[in-house]
């Protein structure tokens, strides 16, 4: 509990955060950057949990737990698609979206 | 907790033992044994394979409710461990010649049996906790193997495209989750099934939640990496996607929604009835025009998604019941296609249909499996296919969804158009210069003949399906 901000402004902010993430997927011409919009998405939704959990149920520990879980994941997500990039990276010297476009239709 | 409740898990503790095994034998085996290592592997799964038919676990819970199984869900372990092992068997030429001299073949089997044993999870999560950890220790291995061709293009791409797809996917289903753990407080299945509210928080949760998990079971408008990863990614790879990862998917796709979201029965059911009817068409009409084989499967594997989803509407019994007995035999009916689709490839590098014009002059028995597989997945009479649409439409029009069946069968008779071109370039067709005769290895043979024999068992033999039917209220437990 953070005293003088709301739930709602917390939630504002992670709403926000989750669009941005959705929107830089979408817009993005770097494999990198749209890496980092999805990171963008998995931590609003971290924040989610702690914030509601420390709200509204302050007796239990669920939220918090699994968002510790959503952390260690995320790593491994992004650990596992910077190394497919990479592969990607050696062969065509490009993290380009448009060079990821010979499979189409 | 003592060992027998640990048992509950059978599947899951056989599968990480032989992963430990694999693990194992790759340090101490030498280079020239590789290919024996392989055969081995195969082996110790079909036993894994055979324990579980065997052995069947007491039904229950551990973990404070996080794990439970019972008889419907080790039906559909067993399912899903006899499709893996068809595509160990059919994958095994292919591991010998190519990934033995790239000495990868032991991460192929490591990372496969991870993601089989995610898929186990998933199945059997009772928890909103465990069902995402699972989900993505079934997801992330499979991004790991489409872009094993480490020197091919195509196969990066495929996997990159897997890797942001799955992430953004499970992005949208955790914020979901997150706003369903706010409307409710609990995280269990049952607690979440009693305590959830009709409310726009929650309406949103079961939104983000349900587009997160369709892209998994790739339904339109989620499917746009389906057709590139497929075509990309090694066969293997592509036929683990479509026949196990999405069976799975969908058979806990269903129970979300029957149990968790019981009381939101009103809304889910005009969702998916749209969702249907679009996956449907876009699959149906994007098949007809594709000439790449995988390519052409990736899209015949979205329409029945389609399909599916048919018996989900139902909302009871007869819908699970179909839903469980479709899963088994799109397994095999995919399998078989799958199956031919590698073994040609594999031998001649050829997936395009014009390649396949004449085959049945030049390898008959291929072309007939290739042949049961097709008619099968198009719903023709004497084959499973048929008998599996049958009981979906039977269960979407036991609700009185008539116009959707109706849909239904125009997108069925659509796809016969397509499915008897590749049976027309493969049987009535001449070609100059068509695919030689070559002959199988003994893996390859037995994963074919398995198939095949799936395809004609499921569809010929009733007291399976009576067995499904009879266990299937377990959903609602």
């Amino acid at each position: 509990m953070i005293s003088g901000i709301s739930i709602y402004h917390i939630l504002t902010l992670t709403t926000i955060l989750f669009f941005i993430g959705v929107y830089g997927f979408i817009t993005r011409k770097n494999l990198i950057a749209i890496l980092i919009s999805i990171e963008l998405i998995l931590n609003a939704s971290a924040i989610n949990f702690v914030i509601f959990n420390t709200y509204l149920y302050p007796d239990m520990l669920q939220g918090v737990y699994y968002s510790i879980f959503i952390v260690a994941i995320a790593a491994a997500e992004s650990a596992l698609a910077v190394s497919i990039i990479v592969s990607f990276y050696r062969m065509l010297a490009s993290v380009d979206v448009k060079d990821t476009e010979t499979l189409k239709y | 907790m003592n060992l027998e409740m640990f048992l509950k898990m059978q599947n899951e503790l056989l599968l990480v033992g032989l992963l430990l095994a694999v693990l194992i034998g790759e340090i101490i085996t030498s280079q020239k044994s590789k290919v024996k290592l392989i055969n081995v592997t195969i082996i110790g799964f079909a036993l894994v394979t055979l324990i579980g038919f065997i052995y069947q676990p007491t039904q229950g819970s551990i973990f404070g409710g996080m794990f439970r199984t019972n008889a419907l869900i080790q039906l559909l372990k067993n399912g899903l461990n006899v499709g893996v092992l068809i595509i160990l068997m059919q994958s095994a030429g292919w591991l010998k010649e190519s990934l033995v001299p790239q000495k990868k073949s032991a991460e192929f089997f490591m990372l496969m049996f991870s993601s089989v044993i995610g898929l186990n999870f998933m199945i059997s999560s009772g928890d909103f906790l465990m069902f995402y950890v699972a989900l993505e220790l079934s997801t992330l291995p499979v991004a790991a193997l489409a872009s094993y061709n480490a020197y091919k293009r195509q196969s990066a791409e495929a996997g990159i495209k897997l890797i942001l797809s799955a992430t953004l996917a499970s992005g949208l289903a955790l914020f979901g989750i997150s706003f369903l753990y706010g409307a409710t407080g609990a995280l269990y299945f049952d607690d979440m099934a009693n305590l959830l509210q009709m409310s726009n928080l929650t309406i949103l949760g079961l939104v983000f939640f349900f587009a997160g998990l369709s892209f998994k079971v790739s339904l339109v408008p989620f499917h746009f990496w389906t057709a590139d990863v497929y075509e990309g990614s090694p066969i293997n790879v592509t036929s683990y996607l479509s026949v196990i990862s999405k069976g799975a998917a969908v058979f806990i796709m269903m129970f979300i929604l029957f149990n968790v979201f019981k009381a939101f029965t009103s809304i889910w059911q005009p969702m998916l009835y749209g969702v249907a009817i679009a996956t449907m068409f876009v699959g149906n009409l994007f098949a007809l025009r594709q000439q790449n084989l995988k390519r052409f499967l990736a899209f015949s594997s979205v329409a029945q998604a389609g399909f599916m989803l048919l018996g989900i509407l139902n909302g009871g019994v007869l819908g699970a019941t179909s839903v469980v007995y479709f899963v088994l035999v799109y397994m095999f009916s995919n399998l078989g296609a799958f199956g031919v689709v590698q073994a040609i490839s594999h031998k001649t590098g050829k997936e395009n249909m014009k390649d396949y014009e004449g085959l049945y002059r030049t390898n008959p028995l291929l072309s007939l499996i290739m042949m049961l597989g097709l008619f099968s997945l198009a719903g023709i009479p004497p084959v499973a296919g048929f008998f599996g649409k049958f009981f979906l439409f039977t269960a979407a029009a036991g609700k009185g969804y008539y116009i959707l069946v109706f849909i239904a069968v125009v997108n069925a008779t659509i796809s016969l158009y397509y499915y008897l071109k590749v049976i027309r370039a493969m049987f009535l067709r001449v070609s100059d210069n068509p695919i030689p005769y070559f002959k199988n290895d003994i893996f390859m043979k037995l994963g074919l003949a398995s198939a095949a024999a799936g395809i004609l068992v499921l569809g010929l033999y009733s007291p399976l399906f009576e067995y499904v039917q009879s266990i299937s209220n377990l959903i609602f437990n």
